[in-house]
């Protein structure tokens, strides 16, 4: 069965940069697909290439999104636009400033079904305090009155994700939906997502820059460093056996309770440098901040070795470092 | 991966989504204890914490203001004024009715007294009250939408769409706005319908100046991003998304401007540019202004109409400027 999101060399253009080159991934129908990166690394725009919603200075140079046996980038905005929101959905990472301040929730997830599905307003209403209630928000036919200032942040981001699933979307795109919530309701939130991806089939891609996320509900992971994927895997295997040095330096920055890595090892370490070093260098992005980079690295970007199906890196130096799962000798 | 107590979840299907909790929140309807606790944050709220939402509040704040209160009391009465003036004066004000220069309350018939050539004052203003109305809110009423109109797609779609629609709002701001009235209704007929589109000609400018500029702060935001991903029309989103956000400094404004219509007509009678079958409060003070000196009651007293009249438009510009201002308002 062919995959329902299928980005092939996805090289998204600004007049003076390139933020995202040459991204390749897939999402079948019903994964969660988890896209991983620092700030800067293009996730956001990915989405928002997804979504046909690009700023205006922005475009896709090349490449190709195909969803559903559809070229994305030959719809026109009509046909676009009938698909956002039915097949594809996103939610935003502020839920604070993702709802208008001056319509009731209940008109906002109304609206939604007004455009899709044609309902009249009575019914919109129905549907609203139904969704409501899936994204479990107690008293539901009182709650579709409030405006969004009368709700909290979990709350919003629950109301947003009503709206995104309203019309049972295929595809649910996840722009760090639970950043700017706090640790508790970001784990309900997540919940809910997932239990909403089982209950209506939706494929989600869910963007973070959060590991813990990823380790608790990505079916696979996309790394990405400025711009490209570096590297690709199932959570398990990407958490036990890093192979890119970003990703190795990423989880020995993370603290992790049951760390393989550090647990007793007192401080985190970072990574030297900053995204931005990636700048104008020839060859491999990370060489600037990586510890193991060698001369060759600097002569061209190094390409996805498919180390089995499921698992690419680009980094020709992995193998070598396999066997030591101790952060102090991982040159990081 | 999901610790969130699906089962209590039935499947969703044909949009009957079931509520989890039913029961306990009809035995406990403060605090529903949810089979689900998954949502304390959602709990933690109390359902009828603020009940009154933003237009119930911008009216407390208007109505708590005297100064608000005053002018709507005013405007009121001359409304009143205007719609019983045909009961009241059942004749035609213009005719001769009494003797020439009664002074006020020189006359038990004639309580404001009549003028140079016997017409009755009084009955002049009540009727007069009439057409300002007319002039000065059906002219705003054009201005304010074609104003909107304009400046809401020059805002929103930005581009040539934008440029072109300013340089004709700077074609208009260019020319000096009373001589170009004085023009349009020197080059027509003067009539109390000609007038009136005179002057919503030259008003709409501001209006659309006014809305662009919301219109191109408001389109940035999250909500406006969030209703395009989910596939909501341009049309939509200009009316219904934005619109109302942008509605307030609009409010105000277009207060202002039944108030500057109403200057414009009796400018423009004064110079006797006005209908001249009609009576109006310019009208009465273009034919009173060579006996300032001996009769200044005939020009005073329909002065004191107009002075009055647009000081309560503007009182209640302020009042409502106070009551929508987002800096006072605590939800926004």
């Amino acid at each position: 069965m062919a995959p329902l999101l299928q980005v092939e060399n996805l090289t998204i253009g600004f007049p003076r940069a390139e933020p995202v080159r040459d991204l390749s991934f897939e999402v079948s129908a019903g994964e969660t697909l988890a896209i991983v990166g620092e700030s800067g690394s293009g996730k956001s725009l990915t989405a928002l290439a997804l979504m046909q919603l690009l700023p205006r200075t922005a475009r896709v140079t090349s490449g190709r999104i195909v969803f559903d046996d559809r070229d994305l980038l030959g719809l026109d905005a009509r046909e676009m636009r009938q698909l956002r929101g039915r097949e594809i959905a996103m939610i935003f990472q502020e839920p604070m400033t993702s709802l208008n301040p001056v319509m009731s929730i209940g008109w906002q997830i109304g609206e939604v079904l007004k455009v899709h599905e044609k309902l009249s307003g009575r019914a919109a209403r129905e549907r609203a305090i139904e969704l409501l209630r899936l994204v479990r928000i107690p008293a539901a036919e009182k709650r579709v009155d409030d405006y969004p200032h009368q709700l909290s942040g979990g709350m919003r981001q629950r109301v947003m994700i009503a709206m995104a699933v309203a019309c049972r979307p295929k595809l649910l795109i996840a722009d760090e939906p639970t950043t700017a919530l706090d640790v508790t309701i970001q784990a309900q939130v997540l919940d809910l997502l997932d239990t909403l991806r089982r209950e209506l089939q939706m494929a989600v891609v869910l963007i973070t820059h959060d590991l813990g996320v990823v380790a608790q509900w990505a079916d696979k992971v996309v790394v990405m460093y400025a711009g490209r994927k570096v590297e690709q895997a199932l959570p398990g295997d990407l958490f036990n056996d890093p192979l890119h040095p970003y990703t190795r330096g990423l989880l020995s920055a993370s603290p992790r309770l049951k760390s393989d890595f550090h647990y007793l090892s007192g401080r985190l370490t970072e990574i030297p440098g900053s995204i931005v070093s990636a700048a104008g260098e020839a060859g491999c992005p990370f060489r600037p901040r990586c510890r193991q980079a060698r001369a060759s690295c600097g002569h061209q970007v190094p390409p996805l070795i498919a180390q089995t199906p499921e698992r690419l890196v680009a980094c020709p130096f992995t193998s070598s470092l396999k066997a030591v799962p101790d952060a102090a000798s991982l040159s990081l | 991966m999901s610790t969130t107590d699906f089962g209590a979840f039935p499947a969703v299907t044909g949009g009957a989504y079931a509520a989890p909790a039913t029961n306990e929140q009809a035995t406990a309807p403060e605090r529903p204890s949810w089979s689900n606790m998954k949502a304390p944050d959602a709990r933690s709220q109390p359902n009828a914490a603020v009940a009154v939402t933003n237009g119930h509040r911008a009216l407390k704040v208007f109505f708590a203001n005297p100064n608000a209160l005053f002018g709507t009391a005013f405007l009121a009465l001359v409304i009143a004024v205007a719609l019983l003036a045909p009961v009241l004066y059942p004749d035609d004000p213009l005719s001769m009715v009494g003797k020439p220069f009664l002074w006020p309350c020189q006359d038990p018939a004639f309580p404001l007294g009549t003028d140079s050539l016997g017409r009755d004052v009084l009955a002049g203003i009540l009727h007069g009250s009439r057409i300002s109305l007319f002039v000065g809110l059906v002219a705003t009423a054009l201005g304010l939408t074609f104003g909107v109109v304009v400046g809401a797609i020059a805002g929103y779609f930005g581009g040539w769409v934008d440029d072109l629609l300013v340089r004709l709002i700077e074609i208009f701001q260019t020319l000096p706005s009373f001589v170009l009235l004085v023009v349009l209704v020197a080059i027509v007929q003067p009539s109390a319908t000609t007038v009136t589109l005179a002057i919503a000609v030259i008003s709409w400018p501001t209006v659309a100046r006014l809305t662009r500029a919301e219109f191109r702060a408001i389109r940035e935001k999250d909500f406006v991003m969030a209703a395009r991903s989910l596939g909501v029309g341009h049309g939509r989103i200009i009316f219904r998304e934005i619109l109302p956000n942008a509605l307030p400094p609009i409010i105000v404004t277009s207060s202002v401007m039944v108030a500057t219509a109403i200057l414009m007509e009796s400018a423009l009678s004064f110079m006797g540019l006005g209908d001249p079958n009609v009576v109006s409060w310019g009208s009465m003070i273009g034919t009173g202004r060579e006996l300032v000196r001996t009769a200044w009651y005939l020009t005073a007293l329909p002065g004191l109409a107009i002075v009055f009249t647009v000081l309560a438009l503007n009182l209640i510009g302020d009042g409502l400027n106070d009551a929508l201002n987002p800096r006072f308002s605590q939800d926004r």
